[in-house]
């Protein structure tokens, strides 16, 4: 398939994986920000090209993963409720809240759908006047514009029956809570691909600056991360520590326009508490006053339960690149895909996921 | 009372303990599995039906026969390629084939819901004798029942088979051994996404038609070229690496493919980039694994191919003596990595 193909090339990848062994002098670890690429990683076995001296650590670019329980027992609490439709991407559906997740809600008689996109659950919305359609709007600044478009046109065009659960976050700040980390061992980063399509490279300029590691935005191929690791370790065996562009195929400098100004019309900035790494400021979005009748927070008023996270998952450290996920006691043992402990197992993008589903076998 | 109970009370430790039946319970997955395992195996296990497959093997008054029965639910009813009248005919045929029987007779149990559009059960009839025709078969026996409006999704089918098993064809995954090549009549994931392709607030455009079709003719014919068939999977829900890992369960073997031989079509290939599924977890309906010595994988190929509906037939693996009950792929990159069995139905990604 053209476009895939040739960032999957064998021959390609083992080239690009010679030229970073030539080029390693020390030990350095790279952070791969995006759930994506980690599981590119480890689908495709790419840790295994790269020389012993470089450790790839995985980042805290898991939508699914990050979002706080407190969330997801808001989302339980409103889904359940007679006349609501609870439209949600299908990742959400399986990762554990406090007591229950998505699915079970669905299974005793929540009106639950998957959607591919909030454009859908909007006209659902309309086609159904009489129900409640709320939309479980969680991501990055990637799925943040399309969010914001569905809520934009509910008010345009007087769709009262429309509301999201906002649960967004933004990829800098934390970048910038990781290298604060005391306990932070990241050299580098590959910035995910998609998040600076949206965005652009500006964001990350001063952290890499502030900081001093290099910030390559990488693509979700194996041609693409192994790429963005010879870049970085390029730039870090300079003694540089600059923000590159490795995917240019999709990446402007600058962003998309368009796209950032949808989500400046709708959202603001807020902080937000992140599973695994507790509240970070100025780190997510929230609806503007001005599309508050939106907000299912508001117009459900669910109260917070206490969220209760099992003491024995260690996702929180494997989202801070701490932990690697073979390394929790719960690992595969107590904790898998099909009782999961923290999202990291749930999610198509997390960590301990990927470790799952691609590594237990015997050597 | 008691006693009888403890006969078949689910095995223990239950792993997982749901307190109500999920959606993924019926996905094909892990959790399809454990229920079987933990409670319809202790229920209704008998010697006769103790291989796990598609089709039991039971012998009547001295003839092996393979009998089979499966429910049809999908939705839509109509898909590019195919409908649930077709599906529902090809697919019970198939489980027989996957036996090595030759299908014979077939029953069809209806499940109307009040309101079902007479004009659109005609359909459905019509494409069921069509496609009976085609796989030659009689429908000889059937039941209908109408449920209230609302108590179900409009129609739903039920079919069962039976079929005669040739004389000296025993096929179970209990036959695979290392050094077996693995053979897939052809490209796989087309059904699944047709299907997907016309679903409800998923419809999008493409060429991709399901690859239903009856594989009793392929069976035959290698049967009849004298082909020492091991064991045959049609990779239905959840896919050839689902089909792959309960032939590595119930075999007690490993299984090693390779991803650069497995053929996907383009159209399922892009729309499984976008939607974020694994083409390999994605349901066929008219293709079938063969596990046969590897002497005579050249043979078995030479067969499949002269066949339309194995025109594309390709080796993609095979059986290693190293990981029993898992199955690893080569990637394109080289590396090796588990095929997993997945817990239900694949989520379509966020991002």
């Amino acid at each position: 398939m053209r476009l895939v193909d040739e960032y999957r090339d064998r021959d390609v990848a083992l080239r690009f994986a010679a030229a970073i062994r030539a080029r390693v002098r020390r030990p350095w670890s790279i952070m791969e920000v995006c759930g994506g690429q980690t599981h590119a990683i480890v689908r495709f076995g790419i840790d295994e090209l790269l020389p012993p001296e470089l450790t790839l650590i995985h980042g805290p670019g898991c939508p699914v993963c990050v979002t706080p329980v407190e969330m997801l027992d808001k989302a339980t609490a409103i889904a359940a409720r007679p006349g609501v439709v609870f439209c949600s991407f299908g990742d959400m559906l399986r990762v554990p809240g406090s007591e229950l997740d998505l699915f079970a809600v669905k299974a005793r008689g929540g009106d639950v759908r998957v959607v591919y996109s909030p454009m859908d659950a909007l006209a659902l919305a309309e086609r159904m006047p009489a129900r409640e359609v709320v939309f479980f709007a969680v991501g990055f600044e990637t799925t943040a514009p399309a969010n914001a478009m569905a809520v934009y046109e509910a008010r345009r065009r007087g769709i009262k029956n429309f509301s999201i659960l906002v649960a967004h976050v933004l990829v800098p700040p934390a970048l910038e809570a990781i290298l604060a980390s005391p306990a932070c061992r990241v050299n580098g980063f590959l910035a995910a691909g998609h998040v600076c399509t949206i965005m652009g490279l500006d964001e990350y300029r001063p952290i890499a600056a502030r900081y001093r590691v290099p910030i390559v935005a990488t693509g979700f191929e194996p041609i693409d991360i192994l790429q963005g690791i010879a870049m970085c370790v390029e730039q870090l065996e300079d003694g540089r520590a600059e923000v590159e562009n490795q995917y240019e195929r999709s990446v402007r400098a600058y962003g998309n326009a368009t796209a950032m100004a949808m989500i400046q019309e709708v959202f603001e900035v807020v902080p937000r508490a992140w599973r695994g790494f507790g509240p970070i400021p100025a780190s997510g979005l929230g609806l503007r006053a001005e599309y508050a009748e939106h907000d299912a927070e508001r117009r459900f008023e669910v109260t917070t339960v206490t969220a209760r996270e099992d003491p024995a998952c260690q996702m929180g450290l494997v989202l801070q690149g701490l932990v690697k996920p073979p390394d929790c006691p719960a690992f595969g043992t107590r904790c898998t895909p099909e009782i999961p402990l923290g999202a990291t197992m749930v999610s198509s993008e997390g960590a301990c996921a990927a470790y799952y589903r691609y590594r237990r076998l015997a050597r | 009372m008691t006693s009888s109970r403890r006969d078949w009370s689910p095995t223990c430790p239950v792993p997982v303990r749901h307190d109500a039946i999920m959606l993924a319970h019926g996905g094909g997955g892990r959790l399809t599995r454990e229920l079987i395992e933990t409670l319809f195996l202790p229920a209704f296990a008998s010697p006769a039906g103790a291989a796990r497959h598609d089709s039991a093997v039971v012998t009547l008054g001295g003839i092996r026969v393979a009998f089979s029965t499966d429910t049809y639910v999908v939705h839509p009813r109509f898909f590019p390629g195919g409908d649930i009248g077709r599906l529902a005919v090809f697919g019970t045929v198939n489980d027989l084939a996957m036996a090595g029987a030759r299908p014979s007779y077939l029953s069809a149990g209806f499940v109307l819901e009040e309101g079902l559009p007479y004009a659109e059960l005609e359909r459905v009839v019509a494409s069921m004798r069509e496609a009976a025709v085609i796989a030659g078969v009689e429908l000889v026996t059937g039941d209908t029942k109408v449920v209230d409006r609302g108590k179900g999704d409009g129609l739903f089918i039920n079919t069962a088979g039976i079929g005669l098993v040739p004389d000296g064809v025993d096929l179970h995954p209990g036959q695979a051994a290392p050094g077996d090549v693995v053979l897939l009549s052809g490209d796989v994931g087309r059904h699944g996404i047709a299907v997907l392709s016309v679903r409800d607030g998923l419809a999008f455009e493409t060429s991709v038609e399901s690859d239903c079709a009856p594989l009793a003719d392929l069976v035959a014919a290698l049967v009849g070229a004298g082909v020492a068939l091991r064991c045959l999977r049609d990779p239905t829900r959840g896919g050839l690496a689902t089909a792959l890992n309960e032939l590595a369960l119930d075999g007690g073997v490993g299984v090693e493919i390779d991803e650069a031989a497995i053929p996907v079509h383009e159209g399922v290939a892009g729309a499984c980039e976008i939607l974020g599924l694994d083409p390999l977890y994605v349901a066929c309906e008219g293709r079938m694994i063969a596990i046969v010595p590897e002497e005579h994988a050249a043979p078995a190929l030479d067969v499949l191919r002269r066949h339309p509906v194995g025109a594309g037939a390709a080796l993609v693996g095979r059986i290693v003596g190293e990981h029993p009950k898992a199955v690893a792929l080569r990637t394109r990159l080289g590396s090796r990595r588990l095929l997993d069995l997945l817990s239900g139905e694949q989520l379509p990604r966020i991002c």
